[in-house]
């Protein structure tokens, strides 16, 4: 009983620093950075200071609000652009990264039982070789005389590219929307297979016979049976792939163009070159405001997901 | 087989390998090639022109690379340790404590900066840091602040790797261990933590390397003098081909292939040893 007594005031005891460390922590370097950015991007700038946005004068409270930057942004021709390319290109490789990645897991899970630890692992090594590293050599393959670039030469590849309108000329493939979706896809495919294949691996094969015994086509069977169970699987790797690569800029920076227009890039350029931190932070809350939809439905999935490995 | 594919089986057979095969060239291609032309002995970075040494012998003499490496390190070897310890308290709380009050959120922020894009992160978590030295005139912006950031990161991660362990742990070994008598805190260093030990080590090691590769999040809390190796690297790379970079990419492809390697030997190691010890004590021997 004594035991007892002293285990429960452990766990109180512990409870409090388990959840009160991680969870202050998180709200000091987390949320309130947001409500920092979100107050910067609403505040007036008397020279090098922002002004308080909520003040006391004279006993009454003031509150200054500046909505300029958001009108600016909503009228501005070159923001709305940059936003809606954002959401094109990212859109584009997450249905890319899906084409390749959903067979390629689905292949993987239905591989011998002897051989997919061999075969995930090969899939989570080029995380362990630096992201940047691997960028940056497509840089290399697809400048003039790169291996990959006169492959696609030799396979007339480059016709077709130029005649879709994604790269600027025959044989030049870099700076391009297609360099900048092939880099990206490139980096985010292995977010889309692990989730795919967590998924696909689990799934009970007996249903795909039963199916077949009344009277469904392998075809009919993959359509009407394994890809609605893998739906959960499906929605966690695009909204892996989709949220980072709206708001991507080193890709952009080393591997587009001029022409190819995204908002972390902006944003950066807005901080950066222009200094200006308003503009910046409003670049930023409208971004987070573009990826808090896909945001809340990977998260409920992720939920979902946890509760079924219960 | 043939009852659960879509065409005859020989095909069906040949065209996953062929799809398998193809995906993982498109993954290593780039590694390759990079790990080829750090020895290209040619003033056209891509193209092959001979075998040479001459850009690994530059690199002890290039002090910014150098410089760069080691602050790196530093900031990695911080990040991980602190990604651990924060990680794992936040795979406990998500796990052991079902309810508390603000769980959803909780839940929310951890997982959040896995997919929030870096510049949003590494903007606010600056405009953070420089609101906070205007009232106390601290921190400066240096490893310090960087160390913050990659932790943010880091702890997301490592809380996603402990947390799918911890999920996966029997509860009855932990109440065995305590109607046996076991103090809470020997319950969890002799019970808890030799079965999550594999998933703090993969998660020291993720972290580790998710630090040591990161620019966005450094390039917004960097300060003067604290240029971190992947902001060199990115410098570098932004200007064009440069095979100062293909050699330090080769040796890092060296170092974590051979990291990795020796630690999936250690973990399996530990892994069969385990194996036999529960099979030893199921004998009652």
């Amino acid at each position: 009983m004594n035991r007892l007594r002293a285990l429960l005031a452990w766990i109180a005891r512990g409870r409090t620093a388990v959840i009160g460390l991680p969870y202050l922590w998180l709200l000091a370097f987390f949320m309130l950075p947001f409500l920092i950015v979100l107050k910067i991007s609403v505040s007036e700038v008397d020279g090098v200071v922002f002004k308080e946005v909520l003040s006391l004068k004279d006993g009454v409270l003031a509150l200054s609000i500046k909505l300029s930057n958001y009108v600016f942004i909503t009228e501005d021709d070159l923001y709305f652009k940059t936003y809606l390319s954002s959401i094109k290109y990212a859109a584009v490789t997450t249905v890319l990264c899906l084409a390749i990645g959903y067979p390629f897991a689905y292949f993987m899970a239905r591989a011998k039982a002897s051989l997919q630890p061999a075969l995930l692992m090969l899939v989570m090594l080029p995380f362990w070789t630096s992201f940047l590293l691997r960028v940056y050599a497509w840089k290399g393959l697809l400048t003039e005389h790169g291996w990959v670039s006169d492959l696609l030469i030799a396979l007339r590849v480059d016709h077709l590219l130029l005649a879709a309108g994604v790269i600027p000329a025959l044989g030049k493939f870099m700076n391009s929307p297609f360099s900048l979706v092939l880099g990206m896809v490139y980096t985010y495919l292995p977010f889309m297979i692990l989730p795919l294949y967590g998924n696909l691996a689990k799934m009970d094969l007996r249903l795909l016979e039963a199916a077949s015994d009344l009277g469904a086509t392998p075809w009919v069977a993959f359509w009407k049976v394994t890809v609605p169970l893998s739906k959960a699987g499906i929605i966690a790797g695009s909204m892996l792939v989709f949220i980072p690569c709206i708001g991507e800029f080193v890709i952009p920076e080393l591997l587009g163009g001029p022409q190819t227009l995204m908002i972390g890039r902006v944003l950066w350029d807005e901080f950066f070159s222009n200094n200006d931190w308003p503009m910046a932070s409003t670049v930023a809350v409208v971004m987070v405001l573009l990826i808090l939809v896909p945001l809340a439905i990977f998260n409920r999935y992720q939920a979902q997901a946890q509760e079924q490995r219960k | 087989m043939s009852g659960r594919t879509f065409f005859g089986a020989g095909f069906a057979r040949g065209f996953s390998k062929a799809w398998l095969t193809a995906g993982y060239v498109f993954l290593y291609l780039p590694i390759v090639a990079l790990v080829i032309f750090s020895f290209n002995d040619s003033p056209i970075p891509n193209v092959w022109a001979g075998f040479t040494l001459k850009w690994y012998a530059a690199l002890p003499g290039d002090r910014e690379m150098i410089g760069g490496l080691w602050l790196s390190l530093q900031i990695a070897f911080f990040t991980a340790c602190g990604s651990v310890v924060l990680g794992t308290l936040a795979a406990f709380a998500l796990v052991k404590y079902r309810r508390f009050t603000g769980r959803t959120l909780f839940g929310g922020m951890v997982s959040a900066p896995l997919v929030m894009p870096e510049v949003i992160i590494g903007l606010s978590l600056l405009l953070m840091l420089v609101s906070v030295q205007r009232v106390l005139g601290f921190p400066e912006r240096g490893m310090l602040t960087i160390w913050m950031g990659h932790l943010l990161l880091g702890m997301a991660y490592a809380t996603v790797v402990v947390q799918a362990r911890l999920q996966d742990l029997n509860p009855q070994l932990e109440e065995a261990a305590m109607d046996l008598g076991a103090r809470p805190w020997q319950v969890f260093t002799l019970v808890t933590l030799p079965m999550i030990a594999q998933a703090l080590m993969s998660a020291w090691l993720l972290t580790f390397t998710l630090s040591l590769d990161d620019v966005v999040l450094s390039a917004f809390l960097s300060g003067p003098g604290a240029t971190t190796m992947p902001l060199v690297i990115f410098s570098r790379a932004r200007l064009g081909l440069n095979p100062s970079v293909n050699a330090v990419a080769a040796l890092i492809v060296l170092v974590v292939s051979v990291g990795v390697v020796l630690a999936s030997l250690a973990i399996a190691r530990a892994e069969r040893k385990r194996a036999q010890d529960m099979a030893a004590a199921a004998r009652g021997g």
